[in-house]
């Protein structure tokens, strides 16, 4: 027997690495890293939650956010590999214009 | 107390490696801790009677997704990640500030959130009854994220594809 809480607890500190990682990061594919590791947070959260209601939807949903970080990781790299095309950097700081 | 040293166990190497994801400078490193993380994370799922997530977990987002993320790390040829100056203010606040909020966000959850101790395995999750729910309460959401996917596929095919050498156009009138 395990408290809920302690899984929703380490979802917690999933996410705070996740956003924490985000914001003191500069290289761009390690900031979308973070997010998916947010991401992960809030599915073990949906799983936890499924376990303490006794409702398969949790589980379910996370598969639907299985398939939003996808589409995401996808369509951002694919940014990635257009901006770097363009800038010849990853770094954060150094994309500050919209335009060259 | 099994259920507790197993949980206990799977949370230390997630915690480890989502710091470490942290801590690393270079790009492949991030992505492999987290690698480490999605399969400690299966072993909690698992933990919790989620079977099928996790192995979908670790099918997908260990494997395909986190492939696509390395691909692009040796595709760009991604070095270690130069270091920028913080400012003074975010650390003197953002310290402790994260620190009380993080302890009053485990103060609520340990001790007012109202839930109960699951046990091992609380509610298994086989793929047959998945399917079912997936085909039947969730019919709707499960075709729009077809249709998601179907867009993401072609965005990510009219970004990363090689822009044309610019012509000269013709022009028109």
């Amino acid at each position: 027997m395990v408290p809920l809480s302690y899984y929703l607890i380490l979802s917690g500190v999933l996410f705070a690495c996740g956003v924490v990682g985000f914001l003191i990061k500069r290289n761009i594919i390690t900031i979308f890293i973070s997010i998916e590791l947010m991401l992960n947070g809030v599915n073990l959260s949906f799983v936890a939650f499924a376990a303490q209601w006794h409702a398969l939807s949790g589980q379910v949903f996370v598969f639907f956010v299985m398939v939003v970080a996808a589409a995401e990781a996808a369509v951002g790299l694919a940014i990635i590999i257009a901006l770097y095309r363009t800038r010849d950097t990853l770094n954060v700081d150094r994309v500050n214009l919209l335009k060259l | 107390m099994l259920h507790l040293t197993l949980f206990l166990i799977f949370g230390a190497i997630c915690v480890a490696g989502a710091v470490n994801l942290l801590v690393q400078r270079h790009p492949i490193n991030s992505a492999l801790s987290l690698v480490v993380v999605m399969g400690s994370l299966a072993g909690e799922y698992l933990l919790l009677g989620a079977e099928f997530v996790a192995a979908i977990q670790v099918i997908i987002y260990a494997g395909a997704i986190m492939v696509l993320f390395v691909f692009v790390i040796m595709l760009l040829n991604a070095g270690e990640e130069e270091r920028a100056g913080g400012s003074r203010v975010a650390l003197l606040l953002g310290v402790p500030g994260m620190t009380i909020g993080s302890l009053l966000m485990a103060w609520v959850l340990l001790e007012r959130s109202g839930t109960q101790s699951v046990m091992m395995g609380a509610l298994p999750g086989p793929p047959k009854i998945i399917g079912w729910l997936l085909f039947h309460d969730f019919l709707l959401p499960f075709e729009v994220t077809s249709v998601l996917v179907l867009i993401a596929i072609m965005g990510a095919v009219v970004l990363a594809s090689h822009p044309e050498p610019s012509q000269p156009r013709k022009k028109v009138d």
